[in-house]
Protein backbone atom coordinates (compact mmCIF):
# COMPACT_ATOMS: atom_id res chain seq x y z
CA UNK A 1 0.00 0.00 0.00
CA UNK A 2 1.24 3.42 -0.95
CA UNK A 3 2.11 5.69 1.98
CA UNK A 4 1.58 8.97 0.18
CA UNK A 5 -1.26 11.11 1.50
CA UNK A 6 -4.41 11.37 -0.61
CA UNK A 7 -4.01 15.13 -0.89
CA UNK A 8 -0.55 14.75 -2.38
CA UNK A 9 -1.78 12.14 -4.84
CA UNK A 10 -4.61 14.43 -5.86
CA UNK A 11 -2.35 17.43 -6.49
CA UNK A 12 0.29 15.29 -8.20
CA UNK A 13 -2.31 13.76 -10.53
CA UNK A 14 -3.31 17.24 -11.65
CA UNK A 15 0.10 18.89 -12.03
CA UNK A 16 3.27 16.83 -11.79
CA UNK A 17 1.87 13.53 -13.02
CA UNK A 18 -0.80 14.88 -15.34
CA UNK A 19 -2.13 11.80 -17.09
CA UNK A 20 -2.27 13.60 -20.43
CA UNK A 21 0.83 15.74 -20.41
CA UNK A 22 3.24 13.30 -18.74
CA UNK A 23 1.80 9.93 -19.73
CA UNK A 24 0.26 11.15 -22.98
CA UNK A 25 -2.87 9.08 -22.48
CA UNK A 26 -6.17 10.06 -24.10
CA UNK A 27 -4.56 11.94 -26.95
CA UNK A 28 -7.13 11.29 -29.68
CA UNK A 29 -10.09 13.09 -28.17
CA UNK A 30 -7.66 15.61 -26.69
CA UNK A 31 -6.59 16.71 -30.16
CA UNK A 32 -9.95 16.24 -31.87
CA UNK A 33 -12.16 18.00 -29.32
CA UNK A 34 -9.98 20.94 -28.39
CA UNK A 35 -11.21 23.33 -31.06
CA UNK A 36 -13.52 25.25 -28.79
CA UNK A 37 -13.32 26.00 -25.06
CA UNK A 38 -17.04 25.23 -24.62
CA UNK A 39 -16.84 21.74 -26.05
CA UNK A 40 -13.60 20.99 -24.27
CA UNK A 41 -15.10 21.97 -20.92
CA UNK A 42 -18.01 19.62 -21.66
CA UNK A 43 -15.78 16.74 -22.65
CA UNK A 44 -13.39 17.44 -19.76
CA UNK A 45 -16.28 17.30 -17.30
CA UNK A 46 -17.62 14.10 -18.83
CA UNK A 47 -14.17 12.46 -18.74
CA UNK A 48 -13.61 13.56 -15.13
CA UNK A 49 -16.96 12.15 -14.12
CA UNK A 50 -16.41 8.86 -15.94
CA UNK A 51 -12.85 8.63 -14.61
CA UNK A 52 -13.72 9.02 -10.95
CA UNK A 53 -16.77 6.75 -11.16
CA UNK A 54 -14.98 3.98 -13.03
CA UNK A 55 -11.96 4.17 -10.70
CA UNK A 56 -14.29 3.60 -7.76
CA UNK A 57 -16.20 0.80 -9.49
CA UNK A 58 -13.05 -0.87 -10.73
CA UNK A 59 -11.46 -0.59 -7.29
CA UNK A 60 -14.41 -2.36 -5.71
CA UNK A 61 -14.58 -5.03 -8.42
CA UNK A 62 -10.81 -5.60 -8.36
CA UNK A 63 -10.39 -5.87 -4.61
CA UNK A 64 -13.66 -7.58 -3.71
CA UNK A 65 -14.24 -9.83 -6.71
CA UNK A 66 -11.13 -10.40 -8.80
CA UNK A 67 -8.54 -10.70 -6.00
CA UNK A 68 -10.57 -13.08 -3.73
CA UNK A 69 -11.45 -15.29 -6.71
CA UNK A 70 -7.88 -15.23 -8.02
CA UNK A 71 -8.97 -13.73 -11.33
CA UNK A 72 -6.53 -10.83 -11.46
CA UNK A 73 -5.65 -11.77 -15.05
CA UNK A 74 -9.17 -10.68 -16.05
CA UNK A 75 -8.55 -7.09 -14.96
CA UNK A 76 -8.17 -5.60 -18.46
CA UNK A 77 -11.33 -7.04 -19.94
CA UNK A 78 -13.34 -6.40 -16.79
CA UNK A 79 -12.17 -2.80 -16.54
CA UNK A 80 -13.03 -2.18 -20.19
CA UNK A 81 -16.50 -3.69 -19.75
CA UNK A 82 -17.18 -1.54 -16.72
CA UNK A 83 -15.97 1.57 -18.52
CA UNK A 84 -18.04 0.81 -21.62
CA UNK A 85 -21.21 0.27 -19.62
CA UNK A 86 -20.63 3.37 -17.59
CA UNK A 87 -20.04 5.52 -20.64
CA UNK A 88 -23.35 4.30 -22.04
CA UNK A 89 -24.98 5.47 -18.87
CA UNK A 90 -23.31 8.87 -19.05
CA UNK A 91 -24.36 9.17 -22.67
CA UNK A 92 -27.98 8.61 -21.73
CA UNK A 93 -27.69 11.21 -18.96
CA UNK A 94 -26.12 13.83 -21.21
CA UNK A 95 -28.64 13.16 -23.99
CA UNK A 96 -31.50 13.57 -21.54
CA UNK A 97 -30.35 16.57 -19.58
CA UNK A 98 -28.09 18.52 -21.93
CA UNK A 99 -28.97 17.81 -25.57
CA UNK A 100 -26.81 20.75 -26.59
CA UNK A 101 -23.68 19.22 -25.08
CA UNK A 102 -24.76 15.85 -26.50
CA UNK A 103 -24.73 17.21 -30.05
CA UNK A 104 -21.58 19.27 -29.47
CA UNK A 105 -19.64 16.20 -28.32
CA UNK A 106 -21.13 14.02 -31.05
CA UNK A 107 -19.14 10.86 -31.61
CA UNK A 108 -16.59 11.71 -28.88
CA UNK A 109 -19.02 10.95 -26.12
CA UNK A 110 -19.24 7.20 -26.89
CA UNK A 111 -15.52 7.33 -27.69
CA UNK A 112 -14.75 8.08 -24.04
CA UNK A 113 -15.01 4.29 -23.79
CA UNK A 114 -11.75 3.92 -25.62
CA UNK A 115 -10.14 6.95 -24.04
CA UNK A 116 -6.98 5.33 -22.74
CA UNK A 117 -6.68 7.85 -19.89
CA UNK A 118 -9.62 6.16 -18.23
CA UNK A 119 -8.30 2.63 -18.45
CA UNK A 120 -4.85 4.04 -17.62
CA UNK A 121 -6.09 5.57 -14.37
CA UNK A 122 -7.67 2.27 -13.30
CA UNK A 123 -4.44 0.41 -14.05
CA UNK A 124 -2.20 2.97 -12.29
CA UNK A 125 -4.42 2.64 -9.27
CA UNK A 126 -3.74 -1.11 -9.20
CA UNK A 127 -0.01 -0.86 -9.99
CA UNK A 128 0.62 1.86 -7.41
CA UNK A 129 -1.39 -0.06 -4.81
CA UNK A 130 -3.63 2.80 -3.77
CA UNK A 131 -6.16 2.44 -0.99
CA UNK A 132 -9.81 3.20 -1.63
CA UNK A 133 -9.56 6.83 -0.50
CA UNK A 134 -6.30 7.31 -2.38
CA UNK A 135 -7.96 5.89 -5.51
CA UNK A 136 -10.77 8.40 -5.29
CA UNK A 137 -8.23 11.20 -4.89
CA UNK A 138 -6.21 9.90 -7.80
CA UNK A 139 -9.28 9.42 -10.05
CA UNK A 140 -10.55 12.91 -9.34
CA UNK A 141 -7.09 14.41 -9.79
CA UNK A 142 -6.42 12.57 -13.03
CA UNK A 143 -9.81 13.68 -14.39
CA UNK A 144 -9.30 17.30 -13.41
CA UNK A 145 -5.79 17.17 -14.83
CA UNK A 146 -7.04 15.83 -18.15
CA UNK A 147 -9.83 18.43 -18.25
CA UNK A 148 -7.36 21.20 -17.36
CA UNK A 149 -5.02 20.16 -20.16
CA UNK A 150 -7.74 20.03 -22.83
CA UNK A 151 -9.22 23.37 -21.77
CA UNK A 152 -5.75 24.98 -21.83
CA UNK A 153 -5.11 23.59 -25.30
CA UNK A 154 -8.54 24.70 -26.50
CA UNK A 155 -7.81 28.20 -25.23
CA UNK A 156 -4.48 28.24 -27.06
CA UNK A 157 -6.01 26.87 -30.25
CA UNK A 158 -8.78 29.47 -30.15
CA UNK A 159 -6.14 32.19 -29.96
CA UNK A 160 -4.07 30.54 -32.67
CA UNK A 161 -6.94 30.83 -35.11
CA UNK A 162 -5.84 34.43 -35.69
CA UNK A 163 -2.12 33.72 -35.86
CA UNK A 164 -0.14 33.43 -39.00
CA UNK A 165 0.86 29.74 -38.95
CA UNK A 166 2.91 28.27 -41.81
CA UNK A 167 0.64 26.17 -43.99
CA UNK A 168 2.15 22.72 -43.27
CA UNK A 169 1.70 23.34 -39.54
CA UNK A 170 -1.92 24.40 -39.60
CA UNK A 171 -4.43 22.28 -37.74
CA UNK A 172 -3.26 19.16 -35.93
CA UNK A 173 0.54 19.59 -36.35
CA UNK A 174 0.64 22.89 -34.51
CA UNK A 175 -1.70 21.44 -31.87
CA UNK A 176 0.82 18.63 -31.29
CA UNK A 177 3.68 21.14 -31.03
CA UNK A 178 1.69 23.27 -28.62
CA UNK A 179 0.86 20.17 -26.56
CA UNK A 180 4.57 19.47 -26.31
CA UNK A 181 5.25 23.02 -25.13
CA UNK A 182 2.39 22.71 -22.65
CA UNK A 183 3.87 19.48 -21.32
CA UNK A 184 7.24 21.18 -20.86
CA UNK A 185 5.56 24.04 -19.05
CA UNK A 186 3.95 21.50 -16.72
CA UNK A 187 7.43 20.16 -15.96
CA UNK A 188 7.85 23.37 -14.01
CA UNK A 189 5.62 21.81 -11.36
CA UNK A 190 8.10 18.94 -10.87
CA UNK A 191 9.47 18.82 -7.35
CA UNK A 192 6.34 20.41 -5.92
CA UNK A 193 5.03 16.99 -4.92
CA UNK A 194 6.01 13.60 -6.21
CA UNK A 195 4.53 10.19 -6.65
CA UNK A 196 6.30 7.34 -8.41
CA UNK B 1 -11.58 -24.62 -12.76
CA UNK B 2 -10.01 -21.20 -13.17
CA UNK B 3 -11.40 -21.00 -16.69
CA UNK B 4 -14.90 -21.83 -15.56
CA UNK B 5 -14.64 -19.30 -12.75
CA UNK B 6 -13.34 -16.67 -15.18
CA UNK B 7 -16.15 -17.24 -17.61
CA UNK B 8 -18.84 -17.33 -14.94
CA UNK B 9 -17.68 -14.22 -13.13
CA UNK B 10 -17.20 -12.24 -16.34
CA UNK B 11 -20.62 -13.31 -17.57
CA UNK B 12 -22.14 -12.35 -14.24
CA UNK B 13 -20.52 -8.95 -14.40
CA UNK B 14 -21.75 -8.37 -17.94
CA UNK B 15 -25.30 -9.33 -17.01
CA UNK B 16 -25.19 -6.99 -14.02
CA UNK B 17 -23.96 -4.11 -16.20
CA UNK B 18 -26.56 -4.81 -18.87
CA UNK B 19 -29.29 -4.88 -16.23
CA UNK B 20 -28.11 -1.54 -14.89
CA UNK B 21 -28.23 -0.07 -18.39
CA UNK B 22 -31.72 -1.40 -19.04
CA UNK B 23 -33.05 0.15 -15.86
CA UNK B 24 -31.35 3.44 -16.73
CA UNK B 25 -32.80 3.34 -20.22
CA UNK B 26 -36.31 2.84 -18.90
CA UNK B 27 -35.92 5.78 -16.53
CA UNK B 28 -33.98 8.15 -18.76
CA UNK B 29 -35.10 7.61 -22.35
CA UNK B 30 -38.63 8.62 -21.63
CA UNK B 31 -39.54 11.94 -23.08
CA UNK B 32 -43.26 11.61 -22.38
CA UNK B 33 -45.83 12.52 -24.97
CA UNK B 34 -44.59 15.01 -27.56
CA UNK B 35 -46.60 17.01 -30.03
CA UNK B 36 -45.96 16.27 -33.70
CA UNK B 37 -47.31 19.03 -35.88
CA UNK B 38 -47.50 18.51 -39.63
CA UNK B 39 -47.92 21.38 -42.10
CA UNK B 40 -48.80 24.03 -39.48
CA UNK B 41 -51.71 22.45 -37.69
CA UNK B 42 -53.09 20.44 -40.56
CA UNK B 43 -52.55 17.17 -38.80
CA UNK B 44 -51.63 17.52 -35.13
CA UNK B 45 -50.51 14.25 -33.59
CA UNK B 46 -49.34 13.17 -30.18
CA UNK B 47 -46.55 10.62 -30.15
CA UNK B 48 -44.29 8.93 -27.62
CA UNK B 49 -40.95 10.72 -27.40
CA UNK B 50 -37.72 8.80 -27.79
CA UNK B 51 -38.50 7.21 -31.15
CA UNK B 52 -37.37 8.38 -34.55
CA UNK B 53 -39.56 10.72 -36.57
CA UNK B 54 -39.89 8.11 -39.32
CA UNK B 55 -41.15 5.45 -36.90
CA UNK B 56 -43.65 7.88 -35.39
CA UNK B 57 -44.96 8.87 -38.81
CA UNK B 58 -45.33 5.25 -39.87
CA UNK B 59 -47.11 4.42 -36.61
CA UNK B 60 -49.60 7.15 -37.52
CA UNK B 61 -50.03 5.84 -41.06
CA UNK B 62 -48.13 8.62 -42.74
CA UNK B 63 -46.00 6.77 -45.23
CA UNK B 64 -43.12 8.88 -46.43
CA UNK B 65 -40.80 7.13 -48.87
CA UNK B 66 -38.04 5.05 -47.31
CA UNK B 67 -36.20 2.30 -49.10
CA UNK B 68 -33.57 1.30 -46.56
CA UNK B 69 -35.92 0.88 -43.61
CA UNK B 70 -34.52 3.67 -41.44
CA UNK B 71 -30.82 2.86 -41.67
CA UNK B 72 -29.94 6.27 -43.04
CA UNK B 73 -28.53 5.01 -46.34
CA UNK B 74 -31.16 5.68 -49.04
CA UNK B 75 -31.92 9.34 -48.31
CA UNK B 76 -35.56 9.07 -49.41
CA UNK B 77 -37.20 10.07 -46.16
CA UNK B 78 -36.44 13.78 -46.41
CA UNK B 79 -38.79 16.09 -44.54
CA UNK B 80 -38.58 19.73 -43.56
CA UNK B 81 -38.22 20.12 -39.80
CA UNK B 82 -39.15 23.67 -38.83
CA UNK B 83 -38.53 23.35 -35.11
CA UNK B 84 -37.68 20.74 -32.51
CA UNK B 85 -35.40 18.46 -34.51
CA UNK B 86 -32.04 19.36 -33.00
CA UNK B 87 -28.96 19.98 -35.16
CA UNK B 88 -28.10 18.02 -38.31
CA UNK B 89 -26.29 14.80 -37.40
CA UNK B 90 -23.10 13.53 -39.06
CA UNK B 91 -25.11 10.56 -40.36
CA UNK B 92 -27.27 12.93 -42.37
CA UNK B 93 -24.72 15.27 -43.89
CA UNK B 94 -23.67 12.70 -46.50
CA UNK B 95 -27.18 12.49 -47.95
CA UNK B 96 -28.20 16.15 -47.74
CA UNK B 97 -27.05 18.90 -50.06
CA UNK B 98 -25.91 22.22 -48.60
CA UNK B 99 -29.04 23.86 -49.91
CA UNK B 100 -31.21 21.27 -48.18
CA UNK B 101 -29.37 21.74 -44.89
CA UNK B 102 -29.93 25.49 -45.16
CA UNK B 103 -33.66 25.00 -45.71
CA UNK B 104 -33.98 22.64 -42.70
CA UNK B 105 -34.41 19.44 -44.66
CA UNK B 106 -33.67 16.39 -42.50
CA UNK B 107 -33.74 12.62 -42.76
CA UNK B 108 -36.80 11.49 -40.83
CA UNK B 109 -35.12 8.22 -39.88
CA UNK B 110 -32.29 10.02 -38.05
CA UNK B 111 -34.29 12.69 -36.24
CA UNK B 112 -35.21 11.57 -32.75
CA UNK B 113 -38.28 13.11 -31.15
CA UNK B 114 -37.26 14.67 -27.85
CA UNK B 115 -39.62 17.62 -27.67
CA UNK B 116 -42.57 19.09 -29.54
CA UNK B 117 -41.66 18.98 -33.20
CA UNK B 118 -42.97 20.95 -36.16
CA UNK B 119 -42.49 19.48 -39.62
CA UNK B 120 -43.61 20.15 -43.16
CA UNK B 121 -44.19 17.41 -45.72
CA UNK B 122 -45.65 17.68 -49.24
CA UNK B 123 -49.45 17.45 -49.35
CA UNK B 124 -49.20 14.39 -51.61
CA UNK B 125 -47.51 12.35 -48.91
CA UNK B 126 -50.48 12.73 -46.58
CA UNK B 127 -52.63 10.81 -49.07
CA UNK B 128 -50.26 7.88 -49.08
CA UNK B 129 -51.69 4.72 -47.61
CA UNK B 130 -50.78 1.09 -47.17
CA UNK B 131 -52.59 -1.11 -49.70
CA UNK B 132 -53.14 -4.84 -49.50
CA UNK B 133 -53.48 -6.56 -52.86
CA UNK B 134 -53.76 -9.95 -54.51
CA UNK B 135 -51.64 -10.99 -57.47
CA UNK B 136 -53.99 -11.38 -60.44
CA UNK B 137 -51.41 -12.42 -63.01
CA UNK B 138 -47.67 -12.60 -63.47
CA UNK B 139 -46.56 -12.68 -67.10
CA UNK B 140 -43.05 -13.06 -68.57
CA UNK B 141 -42.31 -10.10 -70.85
CA UNK B 142 -38.73 -11.11 -71.66
CA UNK B 143 -36.23 -13.52 -70.20
CA UNK B 144 -35.71 -11.27 -67.14
CA UNK B 145 -38.79 -9.02 -67.10
CA UNK B 146 -42.17 -9.76 -65.61
CA UNK B 147 -45.42 -7.88 -65.70
CA UNK B 148 -47.17 -8.27 -62.37
CA UNK B 149 -50.81 -7.29 -62.10
CA UNK B 150 -52.12 -6.59 -58.60
CA UNK B 151 -55.79 -6.24 -57.71
CA UNK B 152 -56.38 -3.97 -54.73
CA UNK B 153 -58.23 -5.38 -51.71
CA UNK B 154 -58.02 -2.77 -49.01
CA UNK B 155 -58.47 0.09 -49.80
CA UNK B 156 -60.19 -1.08 -53.01
CA UNK B 157 -59.13 1.92 -55.13
CA UNK B 158 -56.00 4.01 -55.61
CA UNK B 159 -55.95 7.52 -56.98
CA UNK B 160 -52.64 8.25 -58.68
CA UNK B 161 -51.12 10.36 -61.43
CA UNK B 162 -49.23 8.89 -64.39
CA UNK B 163 -45.51 8.64 -63.63
CA UNK B 164 -45.96 7.89 -59.95
CA UNK B 165 -44.59 4.86 -58.15
CA UNK B 166 -45.39 2.61 -55.21
CA UNK B 167 -43.13 1.00 -52.61
CA UNK B 168 -43.61 -2.73 -52.46
CA UNK B 169 -43.00 -4.37 -49.11
CA UNK B 170 -40.72 -7.38 -49.51
CA UNK B 171 -39.69 -9.74 -46.73
CA UNK B 172 -36.00 -9.98 -45.89
CA UNK B 173 -34.01 -11.64 -43.11
CA UNK B 174 -33.77 -8.26 -41.33
CA UNK B 175 -37.49 -7.53 -41.45
CA UNK B 176 -39.57 -6.00 -44.24
CA UNK B 177 -37.88 -3.72 -46.76
CA UNK B 178 -39.49 -1.41 -49.29
CA UNK B 179 -38.59 -1.23 -52.97
CA UNK B 180 -39.89 1.36 -55.42
CA UNK B 181 -41.69 0.33 -58.62
CA UNK B 182 -43.52 2.58 -61.07
CA UNK B 183 -47.18 1.95 -61.84
CA UNK B 184 -47.59 0.83 -65.45
CA UNK B 185 -51.38 0.50 -65.49
CA UNK B 186 -53.31 3.63 -66.52
CA UNK B 187 -54.99 5.84 -63.92
CA UNK B 188 -58.47 4.96 -65.22
CA UNK B 189 -58.09 1.47 -63.75
CA UNK B 190 -58.18 2.52 -60.09
CA UNK B 191 -58.55 -1.02 -58.71
CA UNK B 192 -55.43 -2.31 -60.49
CA UNK B 193 -51.75 -1.63 -60.02
CA UNK B 194 -49.47 -3.18 -62.59
CA UNK B 195 -45.69 -3.31 -62.27
CA UNK B 196 -42.83 -4.16 -64.62
CA UNK B 197 -40.08 -5.90 -62.71
CA UNK B 198 -36.62 -6.77 -63.95
CA UNK B 199 -34.97 -9.62 -62.05
CA UNK B 200 -31.82 -8.29 -60.42
CA UNK B 201 -29.58 -11.19 -59.36
CA UNK B 202 -29.55 -11.18 -55.56
CA UNK B 203 -32.08 -8.32 -55.39
CA UNK B 204 -34.48 -8.64 -52.46
CA UNK B 205 -37.46 -6.87 -54.05
CA UNK B 206 -37.22 -8.25 -57.58
CA UNK B 207 -36.61 -11.85 -56.45
CA UNK B 208 -39.64 -11.65 -54.19
CA UNK B 209 -41.84 -10.21 -56.94
CA UNK B 210 -40.63 -12.66 -59.59
CA UNK B 211 -41.52 -15.62 -57.36
CA UNK B 212 -45.08 -14.49 -56.74
CA UNK B 213 -47.93 -16.59 -58.07
CA UNK B 214 -51.52 -15.57 -58.79
CA UNK B 215 -53.46 -15.48 -55.54
CA UNK B 216 -50.48 -14.37 -53.39
CA UNK B 217 -50.85 -11.28 -51.24
CA UNK B 218 -48.66 -8.20 -51.69
CA UNK B 219 -48.55 -5.00 -49.63
CA UNK B 220 -47.37 -1.66 -50.87
CA UNK B 221 -47.48 1.99 -49.88
CA UNK B 222 -48.05 4.81 -52.31
CA UNK B 223 -48.46 6.60 -54.54
CA UNK B 224 -45.21 8.58 -54.58
CA UNK B 225 -43.65 10.82 -57.22
CA UNK B 226 -43.89 14.44 -58.30
CA UNK B 227 -44.38 14.24 -62.06
CA UNK B 228 -47.31 16.33 -63.32
CA UNK B 229 -48.48 15.85 -66.89
CA UNK B 230 -48.79 19.19 -68.70
CA UNK B 231 -52.54 19.72 -69.14
CA UNK B 232 -52.13 22.01 -72.19
CA UNK B 233 -53.13 19.80 -75.19
CA UNK B 234 -50.87 21.71 -77.59
CA UNK B 235 -47.75 20.59 -75.72
CA UNK B 236 -46.15 17.51 -77.24
CA UNK B 237 -45.23 14.73 -74.82
CA UNK B 238 -41.88 12.97 -75.23
CA UNK B 239 -41.29 9.72 -73.36
CA UNK B 240 -37.85 8.15 -73.37
CA UNK B 241 -37.23 4.91 -71.55
CA UNK B 242 -34.89 1.99 -71.21
CA UNK B 243 -35.49 -1.43 -69.63
CA UNK B 244 -38.22 -1.43 -67.00
CA UNK B 245 -38.34 2.35 -67.40
CA UNK B 246 -41.21 1.61 -69.73
CA UNK B 247 -43.57 1.13 -66.75
CA UNK B 248 -44.37 4.78 -65.90
CA UNK B 249 -44.31 5.62 -69.62
CA UNK B 250 -46.98 3.04 -70.43
CA UNK B 251 -49.14 4.60 -67.74
CA UNK B 252 -48.52 8.11 -69.15
CA UNK B 253 -49.35 7.10 -72.73
CA UNK B 254 -52.60 5.25 -71.97
CA UNK B 255 -53.77 7.97 -69.61
CA UNK B 256 -52.87 10.63 -72.16
CA UNK B 257 -54.88 9.08 -75.01
CA UNK B 258 -57.84 8.38 -72.78
CA UNK B 259 -58.03 12.12 -72.11
CA UNK B 260 -56.74 13.72 -75.35
CA UNK B 261 -57.15 11.27 -78.27
CA UNK B 262 -55.39 13.52 -80.79
CA UNK B 263 -52.53 14.79 -78.67
CA UNK B 264 -49.02 14.44 -80.09
CA UNK B 265 -46.74 12.02 -78.26
CA UNK B 266 -43.45 10.29 -79.03
CA UNK B 267 -42.23 7.15 -77.37
CA UNK B 268 -38.54 6.29 -77.62
CA UNK B 269 -37.49 3.00 -76.09
CA UNK B 270 -33.93 1.77 -75.95
CA UNK B 271 -33.04 -1.94 -75.75
CA UNK B 272 -29.84 -3.91 -76.14
CA UNK B 273 -31.00 -6.76 -78.40
CA UNK B 274 -34.20 -8.22 -79.82
CA UNK B 275 -34.61 -10.43 -76.79
CA UNK B 276 -35.13 -7.30 -74.65
CA UNK B 277 -37.98 -5.96 -76.78
CA UNK B 278 -41.45 -6.05 -75.24
CA UNK B 279 -44.74 -4.12 -75.47
CA UNK B 280 -43.78 -3.14 -79.05
CA UNK B 281 -46.83 -4.74 -80.71
CA UNK B 282 -49.11 -3.26 -78.10
CA UNK B 283 -47.76 0.24 -78.76
CA UNK B 284 -47.88 -0.22 -82.55
CA UNK B 285 -51.56 -1.18 -82.21
CA UNK B 286 -52.07 2.01 -80.23
CA UNK B 287 -50.24 4.06 -82.86
CA UNK B 288 -52.62 2.78 -85.52
CA UNK B 289 -55.55 3.91 -83.41
CA UNK B 290 -54.10 7.34 -82.56
CA UNK B 291 -52.27 8.82 -85.55
CA UNK B 292 -50.43 11.42 -83.46
CA UNK B 293 -48.70 8.73 -81.41
CA UNK B 294 -45.28 7.66 -82.68
CA UNK B 295 -43.28 4.68 -81.47
CA UNK B 296 -39.53 4.32 -81.94
CA UNK B 297 -37.65 1.32 -80.55
CA UNK B 298 -33.89 1.20 -80.97
CA UNK B 299 -31.36 -1.59 -80.36
CA UNK B 300 -27.94 -0.57 -79.10
CA UNK B 301 -26.05 -3.87 -79.57
CA UNK B 302 -24.86 -5.27 -82.91
CA UNK B 303 -27.51 -7.50 -84.44
CA UNK B 304 -26.82 -11.22 -84.04
CA UNK B 305 -26.96 -13.49 -87.08
CA UNK B 306 -30.35 -14.95 -86.24
CA UNK B 307 -31.92 -11.64 -85.23
CA UNK B 308 -34.35 -9.75 -87.42
CA UNK B 309 -34.92 -6.07 -86.82
CA UNK B 310 -36.31 -3.35 -89.04
CA UNK B 311 -36.33 -0.54 -86.47
CA UNK B 312 -33.67 1.91 -85.38
CA UNK B 313 -30.22 0.95 -84.12
CA UNK B 314 -27.73 2.71 -81.86
CA UNK B 315 -28.25 4.41 -78.54
CA UNK B 316 -31.66 5.93 -77.99
CA UNK B 317 -30.51 9.57 -77.85
CA UNK B 318 -29.46 9.26 -81.51
CA UNK B 319 -33.04 8.34 -82.44
CA UNK B 320 -34.38 11.22 -80.36
CA UNK B 321 -32.04 13.53 -82.26
CA UNK B 322 -33.10 12.07 -85.59
CA UNK B 323 -36.89 12.25 -85.22
CA UNK B 324 -37.61 15.40 -83.23
CA UNK B 325 -37.89 18.77 -84.96
CA UNK B 326 -36.45 21.66 -82.96
CA UNK B 327 -38.62 24.45 -81.61
CA UNK B 328 -41.80 22.54 -80.69
CA UNK B 329 -43.28 23.04 -77.21
CA UNK B 330 -42.68 19.82 -75.40
CA UNK B 331 -42.72 18.11 -72.04
CA UNK B 332 -40.35 15.21 -71.64
CA UNK B 333 -40.42 12.26 -69.24
CA UNK B 334 -37.25 10.17 -69.07
CA UNK B 335 -36.89 6.93 -67.17
CA UNK B 336 -33.81 4.76 -67.40
CA UNK B 337 -30.14 4.46 -66.49
CA UNK B 338 -28.24 7.67 -65.60
CA UNK B 339 -26.06 7.67 -68.73
CA UNK B 340 -29.08 7.43 -71.01
CA UNK B 341 -30.79 10.27 -69.15
CA UNK B 342 -27.71 12.44 -69.40
CA UNK B 343 -27.38 11.89 -73.15
CA UNK B 344 -31.08 12.38 -73.88
CA UNK B 345 -31.28 15.51 -71.72
CA UNK B 346 -28.45 17.03 -73.75
CA UNK B 347 -30.22 16.26 -77.04
CA UNK B 348 -33.55 17.60 -75.80
CA UNK B 349 -31.96 20.83 -74.56
CA UNK B 350 -30.44 21.34 -78.01
CA UNK B 351 -33.94 20.99 -79.43
CA UNK B 352 -35.14 23.75 -77.11
CA UNK B 353 -36.98 21.61 -74.54
CA UNK B 354 -36.43 22.56 -70.94
CA UNK B 355 -39.44 20.93 -69.28
CA UNK B 356 -37.71 17.62 -68.58
CA UNK B 357 -38.63 15.26 -65.77
CA UNK B 358 -36.53 12.22 -65.11
CA UNK B 359 -36.53 9.11 -62.97
CA UNK B 360 -33.08 7.58 -62.66
CA UNK B 361 -32.38 4.00 -61.62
Amino acid sequence: MSETSTWVIFIAAIFTNNILLTNFLGMCSFIACSGQIRTSIGLGTAVTFVLIMTTIMNYVIYHFVLVPLGLVHLQFIVFIAVIAAFVQLVEMFVERFSPRLYFALGIFLPLITVNCAILGASLFMIIREYSFIQSIGFGLGAGIGWALAIVLLAGLRQKMRYSNIPEPFQGVPIAMVVTGVLAMAFMGFAGMVSIQ
Amino acid sequence: MIYLLSVVSFAGLTVALAGMLMIAERLLINYGICKLDINAGEKPLEVDGGQTLLASLYANEIFIPSACGGKGTCGHCKVTVIAGGGPVLPTETLLLTRKEIRSNVRLACQVKIREDIYIRIPEDLLNIRMYTTTVESSVDLTYDMKEIRLRLNDPPNISHRPGQYVQVQAPSPDGPVFRAYSISSPVYEPDIVQLVVRLVPGGIGSTYLHNLKPGDYVNFTGPFGEFLLNPDPSVEIICVGGGCGIAPIRNIIYTLYEQWPDRACWLFFGCRATRDVFYLEEFEELAKKYPNFHVVYALSDQLGEDEKWDGETGFIHLSVDKYLEPGVRRQAFLCGPPLMIEAVTRVLKEKGTSDIFYDEF
